[in-house]
């Protein structure tokens, strides 16, 4: 247990953040680039969690920061003053016709926006890609988006936001709040109780659950994913290659790291091990088939996070009604690359009740409203029941 | 009844065809033990060893340092096998038992129900030959995965001619592939002096034991070898075939003789492979007299998964044979048969405490090796890359900032270290260095070792080939319901077709069913 930080009183700020992960990692970043005094709150270690163990893609076209990320991104190491590891562009490999469908598809909506893509023959695919099998059907480059290092890129944000004077507490639970009419005027925690003006809920799986104390409710279902990574190959022109059913990248030293496949949906607040299964065999045909030229590469890691998912599976970021100085923040498992817009658009709704750069009229909280309280359960969002033993239980 | 997502992992894993009562994971005396002792309970018993290994995981200073002293005779699998079979009398016996032997077979996951993990049909081991990988039940599972060799970095020491003494026996003994002619031993222990007899046993020159503490570790006194107190492996010489020398020096800094030799055997500790029981989910502690992050046991062997259970030196309790049998009775208990009790055996502790002994070297090697040496070989990551929380060298390197910071107060997570310096991301999986990266943590943040956490072990924790891993006979439904993401209706609509008739288009852009509440 850690000590209690004395004082509590004077070591409150102005904008609390709840959830040390990428989301509000950013958001506190933005905060104290603009000179609001800023305070991270986190139960574990920074981007320990799903920021931390993901694709790296920062290519989401569906959403209304797309425009915002791909603004942001090249200009992140030099705002952030550490290496993100980002590389432009991204390659698609399609394995038959449907796959290319959908890359079409793919092009027209990011077209909207103003980007571009190019649709690439087998030997168009195979000369920007080399790893890639000759079985393909085609592929797309994107001129836009690309990918980072998720370890490196919240670790920068951490250290940008202390640069700036921002502060962050680790092995912080928060264990309550005090309210003054609908407003938070302190988070209780297990090392003192700190004051805010106002609070941004970003605690990933556990933004649910801690607004729901706050007497909002928020429908998510946390999941667990899984990843597999090789030794270091050389590396391809560009490291942000995938299809076959995968996300993943090249990183930059060499590895292959892919992700895809059936997610494991949890109880409420699950415990803190992030177990892996068998379906790493799964996600190593899809890499080989994908990548024949390097299915002789040894697989040397797996891992797992765990995310949470809305139930149409987008973000939520808003204000609540109840608590006009609370900010809900949920990226509902697709976080990572849209971080460095979405940091801002948390920023703004905390500094001025709306996002000044963006619409998100489509990820309003009241679109839940009549979700029923079932509905995990109705969907099927539930933890698998588990076998019994063949011979039974242990007496 | 709930409904089913069908793009969860639910029902995904079918049943294995191959379901056997008992596996037994290790072949060494402890793993030999349990099966055959089992076996004579009437328990169908299948019993794995990764042994031999194949070349190219040697080469990958897998599972054990072989430290580039293997000969060619390790690329011929027959010969292998043979001389792996033929080393232990007991296997033939366990054979005779009917117990299914298996060699060139390693263990690279074991995978059971816990509480974020609930979809498996049973306890499930990830086996894997040269050939291909499967999957393979078990109702119960001692594991006997023995110990691996404590690796010390010293200047110099990334090159061949530096091994393990677990490395050591395995290719004198076992697989009779020892190509060094004149070793160093460092350590004055017991096991130091285990690897000097091997040696001589074999008309090796055994040039001296080199000893960090300013006196010996066991009594040498029959043993015709210098044993060179209050020294360090200041620098290992060497040409194209590796090792050619060592030069000491003295734990003041002081020069100390220079050695001839081609081999440098460390010698100083041992550390119980953990890998599995941690994959499992095995509850695990740090026992300094076990030889630190060692698997939670009863009396029995069992860990905090009933079904589970950690013998022989993998455990850290000593009584290898004993072990092995009493978990192998208790597993016989388990699946209902009758079996007379063994007397408890007095758990074995090893009288000093080892951790204490290995930190006392590596404090000597960071006074005299300096802040340059290599610590994580892969990646070539030095102590210093680790203590200013250095990136790659590929990568622009923002001003150093010392790794206690990451701590607030709290003891640094050797794996967020890992993230950012890259040291324990290479190929040999942090066998070479995950011990040396918690010590320096501990030393450099004044925090006890025993607090610093245990580096994560992530199947498959043997680096096997995609090829070789790749499930070939998945079941059609997860074929068949494979999505990228969670597959959830409406993640990817484009946000500006929301709340428009082009809400309800797919990914291809087709009209598809609205899946909203």
């Amino acid at each position: 247990m850690r000590a209690p930080v004395q004082d509590a009183a004077a070591t409150g700020a102005a904008v609390i953040v709840i959830g040390g992960g990428v989301t509000g990692l950013s958001a506190a970043w933005w905060l104290a680039r603009q000179g609001v005094s800023v305070l991270v709150l986190e139960r574990g270690i920074v981007g320990w969690e799903a920021s931390g163990r993901n694709g790296g893609g920062c290519t989401h076209y569906a959403s209304p920061l797309f425009r915002e990320e791909q603004h942001l991104w090249p200009q992140m190491d030099a705002l952030l003053g550490y290496p993100t590891e980002h590389r432009p562009y991204r390659i698609g490999v399609a394995m038959d016709e449907m796959g290319l469908k959908r890359f079409r598809r793919m092009a027209a909506i990011a077209a909207e926006d103003g980007f571009s893509a190019t649709m690439l023959d087998p030997q168009a695919l195979r000369e920007a890609a080399p790893l890639v099998t000759e079985a393909a059907a085609g592929g797309i480059f994107f001129a836009f988006g690309g990918h980072a290092n998720p370890q490196r890129t919240v670790q920068a944000y951490a250290w940008a936001l202390e640069d700036l004077g921002g502060r962050i507490l680790q092995h912080t639970q928060v264990t309550g709040f005090r309210r003054t009419g609908g407003r938070v005027t302190a988070v209780e925690t297990d090392r003192g109780i700190f004051g805010c003006d106002t609070l941004v809920v970003a605690a990933g799986p556990g933004t649910g659950p801690l607004l729901g104390q706050l007497g909002a409710h928020l429908p998510m279902a946390p999941g667990r994913a899984e990843m597999i990574v090789t030794e270091a190959l050389p590396p391809m022109r560009h490291g942000g290659v995938d299809g076959n059913g995968l996300y993943g990248r090249q990183t930059l030293r060499g590895n292959l790291a892919y992700g895809g496949g059936p997610h494991e949906w949890l109880t409420e607040n699950p415990p803190l091990d992030r177990p892996g299964t068998p379906l790493l065999r799964n996600l190593a045909l899809r890499v080989a088939q994908m990548f024949p030229r390097a299915a002789h590469a040894r697989v040397i890691r797996s891992w797992a996070g765990v995310i949470e998912n809305t139930p149409d599976g987008r973000p939520v970021l808003d204000v609540l009604d109840d608590a006009p100085n609370v900010v809900a923040a949920t990226m509902s498992s697709v976080g990572f690359g849209l971080s460095p817009a979405s940091g801002r658009a948390i920023a703004d709704l905390a500094l001025h009740g709306s996002c000044q750069f963006a619409d998100l009229s489509s990820l309003r909280l009241d679109r839940f409203r009549d979700v029923p309280l079932d509905w995990r359960e109705r969907r099927g969002w539930v933890p698998p029941v588990p076998a019994t033993e063949p011979m039974g239980e242990l007496a | 009844m709930n409904a089913v997502d069908p793009k969860s992992i639910a029902g995904k894993f079918p049943t294995p065809p191959e379901t056997v009562q008992l596996a037994v994971i290790g072949a060494g005396p402890a793993g030999v033990a349990a099966a055959i002792a089992a076996a004579e309970a009437g328990l169908r018993v299948l019993l794995i060893d990764e042994n031999p290994v194949e070349s190219g995981l040697i080469g990958l200073e897998v599972p054990l340092l072989y430290g580039g002293r293997a000969t060619a005779a390790v690329t011929r699998p027959d010969r292998m096998l043979e001389r792996v079979f033929d080393s232990d009398p007991a296997l033939a016996r366990a054979f005779e038992l009917g117990v299914d032997i298996r060699l060139g077979t390693c263990c690279w996951g074991a995978f059971t129900n816990t509480p974020n993990r609930q979809a498996l049909p049973g306890l499930l081991l990830g086996l894997a030959d040269a050939g291909r990988s499967r999957l393979v039940a078990a109702q119960r599972l001692v594991l006997a995965p023995g110990a691996r060799d404590l690796v010390l970095a010293f200047p110099g020491s990334d090159q061949p001619g530096v091994m393990g003494a677990q490395a050591l026996q395995a290719l004198l003994g076992r697989y009779d592939a020892f190509a060094g002619r004149r070793a160093v031993v460092l350590g004055s222990g017991p096991l130091g002096m285990q690897a000097v007899l091997a040696l001589r046993a074999r008309g090796i020159a055994v040039v001296a034991v080199v000893e960090a503490r300013d006196t010996p570790q066991a009594d040498w006194a029959a043993l015709d070898v210098p044993v060179l107190c209050g020294m360090l492996p200041g620098r290992a010489q060497g040409g194209p075939d590796g090792v050619t020398g060592l030069a000491l020096v003295g734990a003041d800094g002081g020069a100390g003789p220079e050695l001839v030799a081609d081999t440098i055997v460390l010698a100083v500790g041992t550390v119980p492979n953990v890998e599995l029981p941690q994959v499992l989910g095995c509850r695990l502690v740090f026992d300094a007299p076990r030889g630190g992050w060692v698997p939670v046991l009863d009396a029995d062997g069992r860990s905090s998964l009933p079904a589970v259970f950690v013998v022989g030196d993998g455990a850290g309790r000593g009584q290898a044979q004993a072990s092995g049998q009493r978990a192998a009775q208790a597993v016989a208990r388990d699946l209902g048969r009758t079996v007379v009790a063994a007397p408890a055996s007095p758990v074995g502790e090893k009288p000093d405490d080892p951790i204490a002994y290995r930190m006392d070297w590596m404090r000597g090697l960071l006074a005299t090796g300096g802040a340059d040496t290599h610590l994580c070989q892969c990646e070539e990551v030095s102590r210093a890359d680790l203590l200013e929380l250095r990136p790659p060298r590929y990568l622009d390197a923002p001003p150093p900032r010392p790794v206690a910071s990451l701590g607030d107060g709290a003891p640094v997570h050797p794996d967020q270290v890992k993230r950012l310096t890259r040291a324990g991301m290479g190929a040999c999986q942090g066998r070479r260095c995950r011990e040396q990266v918690a010590m320096l943590l501990a030393i450099a943040t004044g925090t006890d070792l025993e607090k610093i956490p245990l580096a994560s072990y992530r199947a498959p924790v043997r680096p096997l080939p995609l090829s070789l891993l790749a499930d070939t006979e998945e079941l059609a439904e997860m074929a068949a319901n494979w999505e990228v993401w969670f597959g959830v209706q409406g993640q990817w609509v484009p946000w500006r077709d929301i709340g428009t008739p082009r809400e309800n288009l797919d990914r291809y852009g087709e009209p598809a069913d609205p899946g909203h509440l």
